[in-house]
């Protein structure tokens, strides 16, 4: 059941300008970025040969496209997901899943995946460009894939977080910017971490800017791990309840 | 499918109060009542859509709350508005809504292709549902609703939207439907009710207020008058006389009408003594309540109790 409604959400996806748009639009963006930190490689690897243990092509060119590749997708995301419940809740197809024999967390199980087919391809898609640079280059292929594995962790959970605010509303706009309202605060909270005493740990601890950091440094820390993981569950056991919760509300 | 003290409020209003009935195969009920009456309300609740405060829902033996998936298996339902996603083609939709109930690849090829005859929709198959007319939509919904071939159809007024034509067609199929499951249906049309449906419900309120089959409504709308025309007309008095004439209203221009117990029609007195005293009878006509005016009848009546 649920391979049946991610197949159908994924289907929907793949035949919407917007999503094709957005595509077009991370490729074209991240491609110009990658572009000019080639290029601010090329010029430094001279002086670069004459250091000891100097960063590598991988942490010169991959770490930061990565890192920049993290802020366009939290920015575009909630434009993807935004439409998961709130256009079937306004034109009522959502009559249909409810009144078929699946449960509520097939439901929520299978539009998440359906998402997140979707946003691993572009994640992969972005992988290729750092990834064509082991053509001519000595990547860190562990460096690489744990940055990699970091950006597809950042991207379930924007999706899980989109997927709960889309259940909230009607309107797909309302969900898509209190999305991107609410992946913002979460990024860039710990810049209030130097808040002496447990506040500033606790705040330091929720950002998901945090997190990613270390996954780009080439680490693979369980902590950071089971906390996107725990971020995902959260979002879409919300969801879970909160679409359970309509059929008592509406 | 049987229902026991199904009750909803919204708010601090009972939209459904504690209401209980029962459907078995082979009965098609239809489901009347004034706007606003909770029709709507219960028919969701009766597709676990909605959740209701209190009371319990089984179809087919299965608890639509306690498990709702192997009860949610034998329901087929149509809501008020078709839920049609409009991006996708008449057989992209139908084939989505035989995967979700469980169809696999080969059961829902036979299905679809069934149901797209049964419906007529074999020539808009390839079509987005957004270019197609209201009517081919509501075919859809129907369509979708009756691809698993389920037990209990819940059909919330299947035929709104459709022309006479169509609706005709759609009925027929209900009919046929009808004949092997339980189905429920709602209406504003009593024509249409009283087409289709093999027994009548009426709610108010919130409150079903009467259920029988429909033959003893048909019972109760039996002729207990007749009208006639006379050319030269006795004094009112002496037709108020005639044995089985309960009261006579004059109806102008040698028309009167005669109010006669449920059964005993007095055809026969009346011609005789007309030949007789040279009435000049040259109108007979027993006039039917139409159901119509038998639900209005109902309604006031209860109001009037209430």
């Amino acid at each position: 059941m649920i391979t049946v409604i991610a197949a159908r959400e994924l289907r929907r996806l793949l035949l919407s300008p917007l999503a094709w748009a957005l595509l077009a639009m991370i490729q074209g963006l991240l491609a110009w970025i990658f572009l000019l930190l080639v290029d601010d490689f090329r010029e430094l690897q001279g002086r670069l040969a004459s250091l000891d243990n100097a960063p590598g092509v991988t942490d010169l060119v991959a770490a930061p496209l990565l890192r920049v590749a993290a802020w366009v997708l939290l920015l575009l995301i909630p434009l993807l997901t935004m439409r998961l419940f709130s256009e079937e809740r306004r034109t009522r197809t959502l009559d249909l899943l409810f009144s078929a024999p699946v449960t509520m967390t097939e439901i929520v199980l299978g539009k998440y995946l359906g998402i997140l087919v979707f946003l691993l391809m572009t994640v992969a898609l972005i992988a290729l460009m750092p990834l064509s640079l082991a053509l001519g280059a000595a990547l860190d292929p562990g460096k690489l894939l744990a940055g990699i594995l970091g950006l597809s962790l950042l991207v379930a959970a924007a999706s899980a977080a989109g997927l709960y605010l889309s259940v909230l509303t009607t309107q797909p706009a309302v969900a898509a910017l209190t999305t991107m309202g609410l992946l913002l605060a979460l990024w860039m909270v710990d810049a209030a971490s130097t808040v002496p005493g447990t506040t500033g740990d606790l705040l330091g601890y929720l950002s998901l800017r945090r997190h990613y950091d270390t996954f780009l440094l080439g680490l693979f820390d369980s902590a950071d791990f089971i906390y996107y993981l725990l971020f995902n569950a959260t979002f879409l056991s919300l969801a879970i309840r909160r679409l359970d919760d309509l059929r008592l509300r509406d | 499918m049987q229902v026991e003290r199904l009750t909803r409020h919204y708010n601090e209003i009972r939209a459904v109060d504690e209401i209980s009935f029962m459907l078995l195969r082979g009965q098609v009920l239809g489901f009347l009542g004034p706007n606003g009456a909770g029709k709507s309300t219960t028919m969701r609740m009766l597709a676990g859509i909605l959740a209701p405060d209190a009371g319990h829902i089984f179809i087919n033996g299965f608890d639509l709350l306690d498990k709702p998936v192997q009860a949610k298996r034998a329901l087929g339902y149509l809501p008020e508005q078709p839920p049609l996603y409009r991006d996708m083609t008449v057989e992209e939709q139908l084939y989505y809504s035989a995967h979700l109930h469980g169809l696999n690849r080969i059961t829902s090829r036979q299905a679809v292709a069934d149901v797209k005859e049964r419906c007529g929709l074999a020539s808009v198959s390839s079509r987005l549902i957004d270019h197609l007319s209201k009517g081919y939509q509501q075919r859809v919904g129907i369509a979708q609703a009756v691809l698993h071939d389920p037990a209990v159809l819940v059909l919330d007024e299947p035929t709104a939207g459709l022309d006479p034509l169509q609706s005709h067609a759609i009925r027929g199929l209900i009919r046929e439907l009808g004949q092997d499951r339980g189905v429920i249906l709602s209406s504003h049309r009593l024509s249409e009710v009283q087409a289709i449906c093999t027994h009548v419900q009426i709610m108010r309120s919130g409150q079903l207020v009467y259920t029988s089959p429909l033959a003893d409504l048909e019972q109760q709308r039996q002729s207990t008058r007749l009208r006639i025309g006379l050319k030269t007309p006795p004094p009112l008095v002496r037709l108020a006389q005639l044995p089985g004439v309960e009261r006579v209203e004059a109806l102008g221009e040698g028309r009167f009408r005669l109010h006669h117990a449920v059964g005993s029609a007095p055809y026969q007195i009346l011609v005789e003594q007309a030949s007789a005293e040279h009435w000049g009878l040259w109108e007979l006509t027993p006039e039917q309540a139409s159901l119509e005016q038998v639900f209005i009848e109902l309604i006031l009546e209860l109001e009037t109790v209430a």
